[in-house]
């Protein structure tokens, strides 16, 4: 047996006479933390036609920093602390390298505030090691079916999610006529593309459909150019593709026919607004406007979402895994949170869950315009054998995705 | 039949005067019912079933409680963040207490003096004297408090944080958190039986009721409801009601418009009753015959013939009825 020398001996005793000081708080033994770390690519904002109102510069990282006040606000009933750390960057190499630097201090959990492609390139410098990343950033179709990545969920809705909601939407007020006015950037055909797919899945019949190539300021002469441009063969409603809002503000009120307008604006379909009161959300708001004194936005929504599944999903596991999960191994997590077991109350009126198969959450979509909400989609009639949320974006037959193939999905229940 | 007694009574007294008549009706048991979107009570006579007087109160009334006598009314009007009294006798209000923000949901210990008050906005249980009317005490608790339950005996208060999905459970006599119960999404409501063995809690959104040991603080069942037609996503249990002989409880289940009838021996949902839109809360009348619930979207409160199992009119009342309390005669 080794005989301790007088120095452990004493170390002992300090650890000792520490030890006794603190048991009789039994209750405030260290917590164990789960650091989540926050990634955004910060893109310089494009020169726009329509630039009253710029979208705020903390777009999404207030949402993750209210999930982690609210998973904080349980989690210490559990002995859990949940701690943020952040990094904006215009250079997506320094993000990865932050993500580096993040995993040797023990972080498992990424929030993604990234467009598609640098996405993509943050999972792959994951690929094959233990990290779970939440996507609250790209609505991308294509990582959703065919661009399959293995460590990511989505908690940001599809684009395929928000043209379908409207689309059940038109078709419901029986306006089954629709133009389309497309704007000139990558994302707007993508948005175009997604509105010409749901079109298809719901019967609706494309009119006509014209791109925007203008360069005059419509903010003087939207009332002669418009008018013109959208007179084609009659149509029951616009839908624009416009998604940083360079031309689309000016549709409204000088087309052609007096026709709605919708899509990217006008009547459209959003994760989240602050027009949302139902369902306890005036809750959320009001939490959010303490902490922020603007307005919570979809990616704000999307990030408090990611976060919050976090909290719910490890809240949910035994305590002995706390540690674990925690700092060590989220694989067992994203099996979780893909299973039947998961669920999130996410202001929404019901349950939200992840589709196993691509990893998206699913839920309602809200229809608004900038001071009301004007209907929540799925509409009531559009049926499905597991959930009626699967009619919005790309059920398990239209994505090549694999994510989870041990689970069935049953949301009957 | 008293009502048709009533009735009788009530007409050669019209001659006379109303007074009579009044009354005579004031000795029928009242339910009040809150109308959170019109700051009003509504006040239904039990033997008419019919509304007889609208009172104006404090803004987005919600939770309301009776006094043990009966004398006073206690009303969380969440938007002054005042839990108001109302003297019963006169219906005016006689003061207000401090509440903390946002009170939604109370329970009013067996001391017939402690108010133990949910406040939604604020992540808080504050605990009124209501007779020197001063907080006593608050409690940390987690995200959007809303339910809470007195245990029969007094020692044990149970709040339920809406957002963080637990049961926080409260020693009345020292303020302090005893135990934190996880269940499932959106805990709304829980309710002890009369023995104060069990706790039952309601799950909005994971759509389960579950059954509490109160000893062991541990969920030891979980209720599941189906109903035909109607997705399990919309099956959303808020109000939970006992019978006083602990045999049958009733489950409000909210956006799907229908009570659960429940064996509260088996944990086995007997039956399903429709009602209004968006049901949430309950009462039963001093007897038993009838159960009151309030229908949030359809602006009602259906009346249930407990015997009967079954829904037997629908009374108008004010809008978005949210809470309901019943004084007998």
């Amino acid at each position: 047996m080794r005989i301790p020398n007088r120095h452990t001996r004493r170390i002992g005793k300090i650890l000792l006479t520490s030890l006794l000081t603190v048991l009789p708080a039994l209750a405030l033994a260290k917590p164990t933390d789960v650091t989540i770390g926050y990634l955004e690519l910060s893109v310089p904002d494009a020169p726009l036609l329509s630039n009253v109102l710029p979208p705020p510069e903390d777009n999404g990282e207030q949402g993750a920093i209210l999930g982690i006040a609210d998973n904080n606000q349980g989690a210490r009933f559990l002995g859990l602390n949940y701690v943020l750390k952040s990094l904006r960057s215009e250079s997506l190499d320094a993000l990865i390298q932050q993500s580096e630097q993040w995993h040797e201090q023990g972080v498992r959990y990424l929030i993604a505030n990234l467009p598609a492609p640098a996405l993509e390139q943050l999972s792959r410098s994951w690929q094959g090691k233990p990290i779970l990343i939440m996507n609250a950033g790209s609505a991308d179709n294509a990582l959703r079916t065919t661009r399959c990545l293995s460590n990511v969920l989505h908690t940001l809705p599809s684009r395929a999610m928000l043209t379908d909601a409207l689309g059940q939407w038109l078709i419901h007020r029986r306006l089954g006529r629709w133009l389309i006015i497309e704007g000139q950037q990558t994302e707007d055909k993508a948005y175009a593309d997604s509105v010409r797919r749901t079109a298809k899945r719901y019967g609706a019949r494309i009119v006509d459909e014209k791109t925007w190539t203008f360069e005059s300021d419509l903010r003087r002469s939207a009332q002669t150019e418009v008018p013109l441009f959208t007179k084609t063969r009659e149509y029951d409603a616009v839908v624009v593709a416009d998604e940083r809002g360079d031309f689309g503000e000016f549709i409204p009120f000088n087309t052609w026919y007096p026709r709605p307008v919708t899509g990217t604006q006008g009547l459209t379909p959003t994760a989240w607004h602050r027009v949302v009161e139902q369902w306890g959300a005036a809750q959320l708001q009001s939490r959010f406007d303490k902490q922020t004194g603007r307005w919570m936005t979809d990616v704000d929504y999307a990030a408090w979402a990611a976060v919050r599944s976090i909290g719910e999903a490890i809240a949910s596991q035994a305590p002995a895994q706390f540690p674990k999960l925690a700092n060590d191994d989220p694989s067992p997590l994203m099996h979780y949170l893909l299973s039947e077991d998961f669920q999130l109350a996410g202001f929404k009126g019901r349950k939200l869950t992840y589709r196993p198969w691509n990893g998206q959450l699913r839920q309602p979509i809200a229809l608004v315009h900038p001071r009301a909400l004007v209907s929540q989609s799925p509409q009531q009639g559009y049926l499905h054998p597991h959930t009626d949320l699967d009619t919005l974006g790309f059920d398990r037959p239209e994505s090549r995705c694999t994510l989870s193939q041990t689970h069935t999905v049953n949301g009957g229940r | 039949m008293p009502s048709h007694i009533k009735t009788k009574n009530c007409l050669p007294a019209l001659l006379f005067g109303a007074s009579l008549c009044l009354s005579q009706a004031a000795g029928a048991a009242t339910a009040y019912i809150s109308n959170e979107k019109d700051d009003s009570l509504s006040l239904i006579d039990l033997d008419t079933l019919e509304v007889i007087e609208t009172i104006d109160v404090g803004q987005r009334p919600r939770g309301i409680t009776f006094s043990q006598d009966y004398s006073k009314l206690y009303i969380c009007a969440s938007d002054d963040d005042t839990v108001q009294v109302m003297d019963v006798a006169t219906h005016t209000i006689i003061s207000n207490l401090p509440s903390g923000e946002d009170p939604e949901q109370f329970a009013l210990h067996p001391d017939d003096r402690r108010l133990y008050i949910a406040n939604e906005d604020n992540a808080l249980v504050t605990v009124v004297d209501t007779v020197k009317e001063q907080v006593i005490g608050q409690i940390d608790v987690g995200v959007e408090p809303e339910g809470m339950a007195i245990s029969p005996d007094g020692k044990v208060a149970v709040n339920t944080s809406e957002t963080t999905s637990m049961l926080h459970w409260i020693d009345t006599d020292t303020h302090e958190l005893i135990h934190n119960t996880r269940v499932d999404q959106r805990p709304r409501h829980v309710e002890f039986t009369k023995d104060g063995k069990l706790l039952w809690a309601s799950a909005e959104i994971g759509g389960t009721v579950a059954i509490i040991d109160v000893d062991s603080k541990e969920v030891i069942k979980k209720i599941r409801f189906e109903i035909r037609g109607i997705h399990g996503d919309k099956i959303q249990p808020v109000g939970i009601k006992l019978t006083d002989d602990g045999k049958t409880a009733f489950v409000a289940l909210g956006p799907a418009n229908h009570i659960a009838v429940v064996d509260a021996k088996t944990f086995e949902v007997i039956d399903y009753l429709l009602v209004g839109r968006r049901t949430w809360h309950m009462e039963f009348s001093p007897d038993e015959r009838y159960l009151l619930t309030t229908n949030g979207i359809s602006g009602d409160v259906s009346v249930i013939d407990v015997q009967k199992r079954k829904a037997i009119k629908s009374i108008r009342v004010g809008r978005f009825p949210w809470g309901v309390a019943v004084k007998p005669d």
